[in-house]
């Protein structure tokens, strides 16, 4: 069991990451459908800096501004040219599959030392609960920590208040003297940075190396993630730890000899997503009162 | 005016299928050639031959060609392009490989792991239960908790083959080890295969082999300090003191030998299936074990070699205590490329 | 700043300029690209984007005899179009009622086993007559999985942009365990794929030595009703309302229930024939792979057809010549695959930023301060 909490910490934290800068891109009122594309160039720059200047912070850093670049992509696109965002989104993904694959080319079959444990004397070795709690990477417990400032930022600051209303109605926001497309850029770079993120989280602790396309998916669970929460920062965080441990399941279920074909338990997380979309979704004014009403739409600002 | 448009598109087009080799070689590949396992060994075995016949071949390659709709024209291109021998090197390329081979009977087609042939299609496997039966024994020596962990792709024949010499071999050391299974259902999938090694790991498998293509279980394996086997090629370097060895796919000799075949036009169709005596298995160093381990390996190796050992020698029991092989027996190629039983001490599902 | 200025109306000449002046853009990006690469700049951009009609050319002027070659890639073109036209007709009309329909890779692949279900379990011998059921079979099984995201969004308001993605890895996983499982062909050597069809229930060759199939026909008869009833119908007028103004649509008496009930379900039959055309023309067996990720390109050539219909057709014609010119480049000129992701989401990104200038004039300007 102990086992099983830590790897699904572990497995939960790129979709956290890519999850909650799409978030913040959503709250905007920006759907941004790259989440996968975005992932994918964090993970191979990261994993390219890090092999050439062994700094792990200088590649995390760079994996996040890679995956910053590919939402500026977006965003000139989408948000300036006012082209659909989901049409963008998707370009975005197949452009990041391809030009991670090339640049990647010559770092396949190399290998790069995992990011360090945290290691506290006598507390995280002594007991389970000390392991799973102070045994992971420092990116572990970044990701908790950008959730918990996203949601400090998006309930009780101006910033996060501006970024809200112009998410749920951007005309009256642009009345009220926020510069729509300004914030919307913000939050989408944000956005593609902590994808970029959770993509560098891929080949720097996850699996240190570069494959291509490794993030296998991830970008779009992280997509679904954001509707499961209900467009909220720390509920992501339970809907992130809850998807990583069903798809655990899938492997633990097998070990355990669970008599069912391993294609259902590889269903489950989708399932499970499912359902809980439709029991959050039921209560109307549950999802009302969170989701940004502007979701996709593109803001001109009339005089 | 319209003819002379065409003629001159013509003179293009011909133009850029010219070459000055003796032959185009052709690969069809169902990965990235980036994955570092499977479609990565075969591309060496690609380089192998560019480094051997020099300017006399030219060769070429297509990349993550899916094993559907796709397959017969990617195969199809290759042949109209001027290539006389073109290597498929996955098992659903069969029927588009044979479909293709009836249009272009002067073209050689060459099928990795199928089993239906024609007059210019070969098919070529490699009998890599041969290294799992040296992994096996290894597994058998090393473990302390009897419990060997086995990441598997896909339930299919070769798969199974794999499974099941491994735990022949580690049970012929101590009758009390098992090989419990996980099944990720990709080929490959770096994220997936870290969380089944860990999985397995966790309930309390000492040793890890793996059927999947990535190197991310075996790195897996280093970090939490368990040992290990990699997969395809020597991958070492992803777990410098936890890889006991590798199995290596090494099709170069029988690259090199069919292309000289075609190249010499003795080249006529078979069917082969190569394993550690005709090099096509080989294993990467023995490292990170006790001397005794390592002279049993080798022995494990030069025994199958030699055709003093063979991996399924009976009696072998399926799961079920039904006698598969008797006693003195040894399956037969037919069994082999069937095989969808697990023998006694292989814990998992098997999809029937 | 850019600064957009809206036109008076959208401008027509700039409608049919703006996909040229997109392939115009990308074929300059991708020429650097290439160039960069050290590969030949234009000969890459020609294998990549016009070889395919070079040929067609060829076999057009060509006397009979000689031309018969010519034919093949051309209509390799087509036969990968047809799954992407029929699935993006569908999307496009989805799409035009604000019904996010993103999932038709599930759908498609429901259709493929519900259809390939009725042909593995059709007695000995069925006659050609058994095409019609089966296909009736793919549109029914991309209808009942474009059900569940319908029914979900009605009744309990679930997004189904996000139920239908879900459900496309449901079903991918429903055929795998199907085709290593009761599916599986019991003479296959354990490998995981099922018998394979009768001869009644492939789809008739219309070109002998090519694999252009009668589906071309479904393609474009479904993209043609599509467009009359967009443009000519009530039902078409409908969806339009709903999906530009649902409020005024409500005020008209028109149901948004119903509009996301018959969308779905339109989008969904569509992805299922698709599923069901493509396995019978080309593999004729159920596999696990069988290119469901027909069902995410489509959503690009529904866009690139500015969801129409009949647009979808072109659209999913430019994104077949990209593939196919992406594997011929990967033979000629030894041009990795990840530069035919890269030319794609180019073109796109091209496309979409182009189409802006049909209804903006584009000013540089000072940002306006306040």
């Amino acid at each position: 069991m102990e086992n099983f909490i830590y790897s699904m910490i572990i497995a939960a934290t790129p979709l956290l990451l890519a999850a909650i800068g799409e978030l913040v891109a959503e709250r905007s009122g920006v759907l941004n459908l790259g989440v996968e594309g975005m992932m994918l160039m964090g993970a191979v720059v990261a994993f390219a800096v890090a092999n050439s200047t062994g700094s792990t912070p200088l590649a995390i850093l760079a994996g996040a501004g890679a995956g910053a670049g590919m939402a500026l992509i977006f965003s000139v696109i989408a948000l300036s040219l006012l082209a659909n965002q989901a049409a963008t989104g998707l370009a975005l993904t197949i452009f990041g599959i391809g030009a991670s694959g090339l640049i990647g080319q010559s770092f396949v079959g190399i290998a790069l030392e995992p990011l360090a444990k945290l290691s506290i004397p006598f507390l995280t070795e002594s007991t389970a609960v000390g392991r799973i709690l102070l045994g992971h990477d420092p990116m572990v417990y970044m990701a908790l920590a950008l959730a918990a400032g996203v949601a400090w930022f998006l309930y009780n600051t101006r910033g996060g208040l501006a970024l809200r209303a112009v998410g749920d109605n951007h005309d009256s926001g642009h009345a009220l003297g926020y510069n729509v497309i300004a914030i919307r850029y913000m939050a989408t770079l944000f956005g593609g940075a902590c994808a970029g993120l959770g993509g560098a989280y891929l080949s720097l602790a996850y699996t240190p190396m570069w494959a291509e396309n490794m993030t296998a998916g991830r970008g779009w669970i992280a997509l679904a993630l954001v509707v499961f929460a209900t467009w909220r920062p720390l509920r992501l965080v339970a809907g992130a730890y809850l998807f990583a441990a069903v798809t655990q399941l899938q492997f633990y279920g097998q070990d355990w000899g669970l008599p069912i074909a391993s294609q259902f338990l590889a269903m489950a997380p989708y399932v499970a997503t499912i359902l809980a979309l439709v029991i959050i979704s039921r209560d109307v004014n549950l999802t009302k009162a969170n989701a940004p009403a502007c979701i996709g739409k593109p803001f001109r600002a009339e005089r | 005016m319209i003819r002379k448009f065409t003629l001159a598109l013509a003179g293009l087009m011909i133009a850029t299928g010219a070459y000055a080799a003796d032959l185009k070689v052709g690969f069809v590949y169902v990965g990235p050639v980036g994955d570092f396992g499977w479609s990565y060994q075969h591309d060496q075995g690609r380089l192998a031959i560019e480094k051997e016949f020099g300017d006399r071949v030219e060769t070429t390659f297509v990349e993550s060609v899916p094993e559907g709709p796709d397959a017969e024209r990617v195969v199809r291109q290759l042949a109209a392009s001027g290539h006389g021998l073109i290597f498929t090197t996955s098992f659903g390329y069969m029927d588009p490989t044979l479909k293709v081979a009836k249009m272009f009977p002067n073209v050689k087609f060459e099928h990795a792991t199928g089993y239906k042939r024609a007059d210019n299609v070969s098919t070529y496997s490699a009998r890599f239960y041969e290294g799992r039966h040296v992994i096996g024994t290894i597994a058998g020596m090393m473990t302390k908790t009897k419990k060997i962990g086995y990441i598997a792709s896909v339930p299919i024949p070769e798969v199974v083959r794999g499974i099941n010499a491994a735990t022949l071999a580690a049970r012929a050391i101590d009758p009390e080890i098992t090989t419990q299974v996980i099944w990720v259902n990709s080929w490959y999938d770096p994220g997936k295969e870290a969380d089944a090694a860990k999985a397995l790991m966790s309930n309390g498998a000492d040793v890890i082999m793996q059927h999947t293509d990535s190197p991310a279980a075996l790195q897996a394996a280093e970090n939490a300090g368990v040992f290990a086997f990699g997969q395809a090629s020597n991958m070492i370097k992803f777990a410098p003191t936890k890889q006991l060895s590798a199995i290596i796919d090494d099709w170069a000799p029988y690259y090199i030998e069919r292309v000289r075949a075609a190249l010499d036009g003795t080249w006529v169709s078979t069917d082969t299936w190569g394993g550690i005596a005709a090099g096509e298995v080989q294993m990467a160093p023995y490292t990170n074990m006790p001397d005794d381990v390592k002279a049993a390996a080798e022995k494990a190796a030069a025994d199958i070699a030699s055709g003093a050992v063979h991996a399924f020698t009976g009696p072998i029991k399926d799961r079920d205590g039904v006698e598969m092989i008797a006693a003195g027996a040894t399956a037969d190629d037919g069994m082999l490329a069937g095989m969808n039983w697990f023998v006694e001490g292989v814990l998992g599902d098997l999809p029937k | 700043m850019i600064v957009l200025e809206p036109r008076p109306q959208p401008s027509r000449a700039l409608a049919l300029l703006s996909p040229v002046i997109a392939i115009v853009l990308t074929l300059i990006a991708g020429g650097i690209l290439i160039a960069l690469m050290g590969r030949p700049p234009l000969e890459a951009l020609r294998i990549y984007f016009f070889q395919p009609f070079e040929e067609f050319w060829m076999w057009l002027t060509l006397p009979t005899g000689e031309r018969e070659m010519w034919l093949y890639t051309p209509s390799e073109v087509i036969v990968k179009a047809i799954p992407l036209a029929l699935i993006g007709s569908g999307l496009a009309v989805c799409f035009r009622a604000n019904v996010w329909n993103i999932g038709a890779a599930g759908q498609y692949t429901m259709g493929a086993i519900i259809s390939g279900w009725v042909a593995l379990s059709a007695p000995e011998g069925a006659s050609g007559i058994w095409l019609v059921p089966y296909l009736i079979a793919g549109v029914l099984g991309g209808m009942l999985w474009a059900a569940i995201p319908a029914l979900l969004r009605v009744r309990f308001n679930a997004n189904e942009i996000l139920v239908s993605l879900m459900l496309t890895y449901v079903a991918a996983l429903l055929l795998d365990w199907l085709v290593r499982g009761p599916f599986k062909d019991p003479l296959g050597f354990g490998f995981p794929e099922s018998k394979e069809f009768q001869p009644g229930f492939i789809m008739p060759v219309l070109v002998d030595g090519t694999r252009l199939h009668l589906g071309v026909a479904l393609a474009v008869i479904a993209a043609v009703a599509l467009w009359v009833m967009m443009g000519r119908t009530m039902k078409g007028f409908e969806v339009r309302v709903i999906g530009a103004a649902p409020r005024a649509g409500a005020f008209a008496g028109f149901s948004r229930d119903r509009t996301i009930w018959f969308v779905m379900l339109l989008s969904g039959g569509l992805a299922g024939l698709a599923g069901a055309v493509e396995i019978s023309a080309t593999v004729q067996q159920l596999q696990p792979q069988i290119n469901a990720e027909y069902g995410f390109v489509a959503i690009i050539v529904a866009f690139l057809g500015r969801l129409n219909p009949i647009g979808a057709l072109f659209g999913a014609v430019i994104l077949a010549v990209s593939y196919i010119g992406g594997e011929n480049a990967q033979i000629m000129l030894k041009l990795p695959k990840a530069v035919t992701g890269i030319f794609q989401g180019m073109l796109l990104f091209f496309l979409l930023g182009c189409d802006t200038l049909i209804r903006f004039r584009i000013r540089l300007a000072r940002p306006r301060v306040g």
